[in-house]
């Protein structure tokens, strides 16, 4: 055994699935005196990872999810580690059926093959289930159980054999140093260890571990019940690790997984059991293993009449081995990965399955070599995506305790949060309560998605506000919505807009940092702005956010509510640490509200003045990009002319205590024409895609460059930035895919209701059905879906590649399992409304 | 007033575990300033006097009953029982055996008193007069207690392999003193009424070479190669609970805690993490080989010495290496 | 027949225990919970008589009101009654035990009839006494022998086998009788699931009763010094082969 190291180049803690990938692929892209440590023995140090059941279903709606499976099941082929059994979920409940047509339509998106099976050829595939009960499968032979353990060995080997790695089981972290901010020792009972790097992949463990930190991994330890039932007759008869399909019976949350002669039944229907890292016990002191805790057998009973019922050979089967197993919940089910916010150098690689961990684990070892992961953009399990409220354990029990059941629910894609409400309000909310708003979660805030007070408007613009005649379709939605838009483009509507953040960057160095963070040139006069995106090393799209410049030294960066943590984290982990930049958090001290429509001016000029003067917000005087610091109805507001849904008009910031005053200055002034309150529904759907604009995490992704976004401005500043070399390459090379405008053509089903897609990767096909693939090897997919109540069309958004980005061609999108035709209407930026964008400019 | 040791016999042969309890029985009546006695049951143990008294005893009590000529729980504890009234030890120490723990417990049930089994050590300040605080072993040996027997009589066994027997010639040669114990038809029921001898060989128990086997041996099949090695070495072959709970060997050949505990030479563990429950039976191995493919399992950072690496490749190169020398 | 198998609730821990702060009992706070294995093997044994010979298997535990648990999971593996004693400590002595337990048996035989056999444990998992069936067979004014690794019955006579160093010893007790039965015996069937959910319907009695204390009073737990070993690593792989022969040469296995 080698002696304990006193310096290490990085330092991972934890051999689970993925500490052990991520060794290994960290020493594939180059690392080198690399040392990974473990509390517990190897090759099963008692982590999750040691008692998962191992297996990978493939579909997902979440595309991040889908890619990261899809690349780690890979890795299990390569490795040898992969055993395809084929996996079939079964329905008892009618509206499951509907939810494998949906999965049918992700699986074309990803391009995994599946199957729907009547519950007769389910018999056929699994002659021991009670056909009787089940209303029908969605099947997918490439379901596989993998080998976890060894697919870690095997990684680790890889790391040790190179030369990279040394490895330290049995040594427990005590304490992690910090200095200046930058992680700088890893302390253990074996001895300390001077590093520049240090990942946290202590699964279960990593909150408690971070925190030695100082910084914060939100999750929790949780219980998944299971139990491993046998022998059992036909199940030995195979002879083998696993012969038949597993299977799921997601309307009961369990799954029934072949292990050689027993059967392990799974359970996630249980109530919500959390334990608190802390009081994990240790190894030795586990009967079985830190995380297989005795069962609660009281909590699992429900879901073995449930399983004797689909399976009559179970009851019985001898229970021989029944657990609450512990894995990582976080509080919006994805994972913590990425570099912690508070600790520079000190990374995540927390709440992983072992579906997804050699993918996630390529990904993070990406992500720390390149600056960016390549693999694809992983901003939904980012860990600067938590704002301070969603780290805590309140939060995380709340939300855990909430989405628990949901493991193998039908979550719909607008499908809102019950718990942890209210967390944030702006100072409208009084008067969008009065006014009926239906309330969305954006982070912590609550934001209206639409108003009820405006439902008599409904009767007004009745043939543009569809009535959805699926439930689906019609879910979390309101036709309120179009009669909004429409009274919007009509005269004027205002739009809380709260939930924006603020930077504020200031001093000498401020105007050359934010040159070096953005593509477009910021150096522009005091009293304009720039829209630009953020990219990453490779060119992809990180952030897109406007600028102001206030003074001088003086930028104020906007950004969405979904994108401030990241963002936050972006600017300030590039950030000169001279103190050239003085970076403000400004999104608790101001309020943000939209003003647009044909009469916003006239609404506006009515109310805005300056010092002890009129004031002239004419295009003339005003005009668009502009920003202006003006009172309205006495109180300092910063006005600045620009639009998200192609009207004129403003967003206009002030105080959060000045809010209310002009929120009802401007409700006053708007009385004449009529101005409407106007929810989300407007301004992020139906507005949006009118005017084809693109929104983070949507169509902008690392994945796509501007150039393919259709963002790509004429000229290329000469300042350097981040991603530029990329950029320029991109700018020569013709792009592979495109940006479009899709309408829908005829959205009638089979059953003859219409259909209006939500916009959940829905697969762009061609009219033959055929996927369609760019050269990078991206998929064309809905991004935004929404209605257009301006042009009458349902619309819809995708990359597609330049032989199908043709105006008037024809293709089709899949939508619950059925081809809907569709058309290209546009290519490019060039919107469907407006197309000169006359109305935002005069 | 004296230390009493329970003797412990087969059909009139001596167990070791007896010369331990007399070894302890001895110095606890040295510390007590009192004499050392032992009980010997059956008229077909007054042979064992002599071994007795090479032990320091002052006195040997035979229990005599024409009924004790084999082995019966109940008329062994009716006999102590008796023997215990008559000559009023202090205290009584038997084997800590399962006939030791048994003929103990008979007779604590039948004298009402308590009884503590297993002890390894007794309160060094104890002079008789006060409860006796001794430290016994809980969970097979993975815990100890603390206890005060608080009874006129304190009746003990003594854990086995706790005491080194140690002889010591008294001045004179043990006193025999015969009692005739009165036995009736409640005890007589429970005396062995046959036996099957064990053919000739070494046993889990007693063979100097154990060659076991974990859950990482991973099949019935797969004890083939420690069944050669095994032979080779002319020892037995073991497991650990996780291979009798596979069904892969008789619970006969566990070694643990619920199966045998044994004290071999040398102890090879193959594919054994290294459980409590597996340890506590194999701990008193004089030497212990762990074969593992990871270093830091229990039984390796346990163990004297240790292979690391696969068992399924390791303990055939063993047998090979040990035929190879042997061809020479 | 008419069995009644007597269990103890005890924790299942892993290779450490760990005590409370105050010495006097196991810390469980993260444990699980069982049927002492000899027990657990008592209770197979009874149901495998009853399955030969018919009849019915009592379970009965003297314990903390949660022991319920365990005497459903006997009630799930086949025994068919089920009676709680219930006690506010985890554990009574062993003197305590075996009067308590005697008392409700006697008391369960005046209501129910005579039960033809009561298997004991050979000794408990935790608390390792090797006394409480011994005491209450006394009590009870029947036969007992302990170390069953073998019971059959013969018309109106148990016949227990037990291993000794010397081979097997049989023993012949006539019922009503004793047995204390150790691990071996069976390989204790695991419950089903169809048992563990009937089990759930089985109504389990409770008996309350007193007892005087006995003379064996815990003072404290504490865990043993640990063994330290300076492991000596003889190689990796099969290359050790040569170094592990010398050792055993060393050692005089080969003598």
């Amino acid at each position: 055994m080698s002696e304990f190291p006193k310096s290490a180049k990085c330092v991972v803690i934890g051999a689970g699935i993925v500490g052990n990938c991520l060794v290994g692929h960290l020493s594939k892209l180059g690392w080198t005196n690399m040392v990974q440590i473990d509390k517990g023995p190897l090759p099963n140090p008692g982590g999750s990872t040691g008692h998962a059941s191992n297996f990978i279903f493939p579909t997902d709606h979440n595309k991040e999810m889908a890619l990261l499976t899809l690349a780690s099941q890979q890795q299990y082929i390569e490795l040898g580690m992969n055993n395809t059994c084929g996996g079939i979920e079964v329905a008892r409940n009618p509206e499951r059926l509907e939810e494998f047509n949906r999965r049918m339509t992700s699986a074309k998106s990803w391009g995994i093959d599946a199957k729907l099976l009547s519950p007769a050829e389910v018999k056929e595939l699994v002659p021991f289930i009670n056909e009787k009960i089940v209303l029908g499968g969605y099947y997918t032979p490439s379901v596989s159980c993998v080998d976890s353990l060894q697919t870690g060995t095997l990684m680790r080997e890889s790391a040790v054999k190179a030369g990279n790695l040394s490895v330290f089981a049995n040594t427990e972290v005590l304490d992690l140093e910090v200095e200046n901010g930058t992680i700088k020792a890893v302390v253990t009972n074996k001895g300390r260890i001077e590093t520049e790097y240090v990942v946290v992949a202590c699964g279960v463990w990593s909150p408690r571990i971070a925190k030695m930190a100082g910084a914060s991994i939100p999750l929790t330890p949780a219980v998944h019940q299971m139990a491993d039932v046998g022998p059992i007759d036909i199940l030995q008869k195979t002879n083998a690790e696993v012969a038949f399909p597993i299977i799921r019976d997601m309307d009961t949350f369990c799954y029934e997984r072949q292990t050689a002669g027993s059967m392990e039944v799974g359970s996630y229907a249980h109530r919500a059991i959390f334990m608190h890292p802390d009081e994990i016990p240790s190894n030795e002191a586990s009967a079985l293993s830190p995380t297989e805790l005795p069962l609660t057998q009281d909590d699992f009973d429900p879901q073995m009449e449930q399983a004797i019922e689909l399976m009559d050979m179970l009851g019985d089967a001898e229970i021989k081995y029944a657990i609450n197993g512990l894995l990582s919940l976080t509080p919006d089910a994805m994972p913590v990965l990425g570099e912690t916010v508070e600790v520079k150098n000190l990374w995540s690689a927390a709440a992983v399955w072992i579906k997804e961990g050699p993918g996630i684990a390529q990904l993070v070892a990406e992500w720390m070599t390149y600056g960016y992961p390549h693999l694809c953009d992983p901003h939904s399990s980012d860990i600067s995506r938590f704002y301070p409220h969603e780290k805590t354990e309140h939060h995380i029990y709340a939300r855990c305790d909430e989405h628990f059941n949901k493991t193998y629910g039908i979550v719909h894609p607008r499908e809102q949060w019950a718990s942890q409400r209210d967390m944030r309000r702006s100072p409208f909310y009084p008067r969008e309560e009065a006014a009926g708003a239906k309330f969305f979660d954006a982070r912590g805030w609550e934001r209206p998605q639409w108003f009820t007070s405006n439902e008599k408007l409904i009767k007004k613009f009745k043939t543009a506000c569809e009535d959805r005649p699926h439930e689906w379709d019609a879910r979390w939605w309101s036709p309120i919505t179009n009669a909004e838009h429409l009274q919007m483009r009509e005269s004027v509507g205002m739009v809380d807009l709260t939930a924006f953040n603020e930077f504020d960057f200031t001093g000498k160095g401020a105007m050359k940092f934010l040159q070096y963070m953005c593509v477009n040139n910021v150096d522009v006069e005091v009293g304009r702005s720039v829209y630009t995106p953020l990219l990453t090393p490779a060119g992809g799209f990180r952030g897109d956010l406007t600028i102001m410049r206030l003074a001088d030294e003086h930028f104020r960066v906007i950004t969405g509510a979904f994108d401030g943590g990241r963002d936050n984290y972006w600017f300030r982990r590039h950030m000169p640490n001279d103190g050239s930049v003085v970076f403000t958090d400004m999104s608790s001290a101001l309020c943000t509200i939209g003003v647009w429509g044909p009469n916003a001016e006239k609404t506006m000029a009515k109310i805005v003045t300056g010092d002890h003067k009129p004031f002239d917000v004419s295009q003339k005087n005003f005009p668009y990009g502009a920003v202006r610091n003006v009172l309205i109805g006495g109180v300092p507001c910063t006005m600045f002319r620009i639009s998200y849904v192609g009207e004129n008009g403003w967003e206009i910031y002030t105080k959060m205590e000045h809010g209310l005053r002009v929120w009802d200055a401007i409700a006053a002034a708007g009385k004449e024409f009529e101005i409407i309150p106007v929810g989300m529904g407007v301004y992020a759907v139906t507005g949006r895609i009118e005017k084809g604009y693109r929104l983070m995490g949507a169509e902008l992704e690392s994945e796509y460059n501007p150039v393919e976004a259709g963002l790509a401005r004429p000229k290329v500043k000469s300042a350097d930035f981040i991603g530029k070399a990329a950029y320029l390459k991109a700018r020569e090379e013709k792009p592979c895919a495109i940006m479009c405008t899709l309408e829908m053509l005829d959205q009638t089903s089979k059953s003859g209701l219409k259909r209006y897609p939500t916009g959940g990767n829905e697969p762009i096909l061609t009219k033959n059905g055929d996927r369609i693939v760019d050269a990078k090897g991206r998929v064309s997919r809905v991004t935004t879906a929404g209605a257009g109540p301006s042009v009458g069309k349902y619309l819809l958004l995708a990359y597609l590649t330049p032989e199908h980005a043709v105006e008037g061609n024809e293709l089709r999108v899949m939508y619950m399992n059925e081809l809907f035709p569709v058309r290209v209407a546009r290519v490019g930026s060039q919107p469907l409304f407006d197309p000169t964008d006359a109305r935002m400019k005069s | 007033m004296s230390v009493l040791a329970v003797i412990e016999h087969d059909r009139g042969a001596m167990t070791s575990a007896s010369l331990g309890v007399m070894t302890a029985a001895r110095n606890l009546a040295k510390q007590m300033n009192t004499k050392f006695e032992a009980v010997t049951i059956g008229a077909n143990a007054d042979r064992l006097s002599e071994t007795i008294s090479n032990f320091g005893a002052t006195t040997v009590h035979q229990a005599h009953n024409s009924m004790l000529v084999d082995y019966g729980p109940e008329a062994w504890g009716e006999s102590l029982a008796q023997v215990v009234r008559k000559s009023s030890p202090q205290v009584v120490i038997g084997t800590g055996t399962e006939r030791g723990h048994e003929i103990v417990a008979q007779a604590a049930a039948r004298l009402d008193l308590p009884a503590a089994m297993n002890c390894i050590e007794f309160d060094k300040d104890f002079n008789g007069t006060q409860p006796l605080k001794v430290t016994r072993t809980r969970w097979g040996g993975s815990l100890l207690e603390q206890a005060a027997i608080d009874a006129p009589i304190k009746l003990v066994t003594l854990a086995n392999h706790v005491v080194e027997p140690q002889e010591e010639l008294a001045a004179s040669p043990a006193t025999v003193s015969p009692i005739e114990v009165q036995l009736d038809e409640s005890v007589a029921q429970s005396f062995v009424q046959d036996r099957v001898e064990r053919v000739a060989g070494v046993t889990l128990a007693t063979s100097p070479v154990v060659v076991s086997g974990g859950r990482g041996v991973g099949s019935a099949e797969a004890f083939a190669p420690l069944e050669e090695l095994a032979a080779l070495l002319k020892g037995v072959v073991g497991c650990s609970r996780a291979v009798t709970n596979n069904g892969w060997r008789n619970h006969t050949d566990q070694v643990g805690q619920t199966g045998t505990r044994i004290a071999p030479d040398i102890y090879i563990a193959c594919g054994i993490s290294g459980a409590i429950q597996h340890w506590v039976g194999a701990m008193a191995s004089k030497n212990i080989l762990a074969i593992n493919t990871d270093a830091q399992a229990n039984i390796v950072t346990k163990a004297g010495y240790a292979v690391i690496g696969d068992l399924h490749k390791v303990v055939p190169a063993i047998s090979a290496e040990i035929r190879r020398r042997q061809a020479k | 027949m008419n069995i009644l198998v007597c269990v103890k609730r005890v924790p299942a821990p892993g290779a450490r225990i760990n005590i409370t702060n105050d010495g006097q009992q196991v810390d469980t706070a993260f444990l699980g919970f069982t049927v002492s294995p000899h027990e657990e093997c008592a209770v197979e044994q009874a149901v495998q008589l009853i399955e030969k010979h018919g009849g019915d298997v009592t379970v009965l535990t003297l314990g903390p009101i949660e022991a319920e648990e365990q005497l459903r999971t006997a009630v799930s593996t086949g025994a068919t009654k089920a009676v709680l004693v219930p006690i506010d400590t985890t554990d009574w002595d062993p003197q305590k035990t075996a009067e308590a337990i005697a008392k409700v048996v006697a008391e369960l035989e005046t209501a129910n009839g005579k039960y033809d056999l009561v298997l004991f444990g050979n000794e408990s998992a935790d608390s390792c006494g090797y006394q409480v069936g011994i005491r209450t067979a006394l009590k009870l004014g029947r036969p007992i022998v302990n170390g069953a690794k073998g019971l059959e019955i013969e018309d109106t006579v148990a016949k227990i086998r037990r291993e000794s160093d010397a081979g097997v010893e049989i023993y012949k007790l006539t019922m009503p009788a004793c047995v204390g039965v150790k691990e071996g015996i069976n390989l204790p069937r695991y419950p089903t699931m169809k048992g563990r959910l009937a089990s759930k319907k089985v109504a389990v009695a409770q008996s309350k009763v007193d007892a005087n204390s006995g003379g064996l009073k815990l003072i404290t737990l504490q865990r043993p010094p640990e063994r330290v070993s300076n492991t000596v690593i003889l190689g990796n792989g099969p290359e050790a082969a040569p170094a592990v022969v010398d050792l055993l040469e060393e050692l005089g296995v080969f003598k």
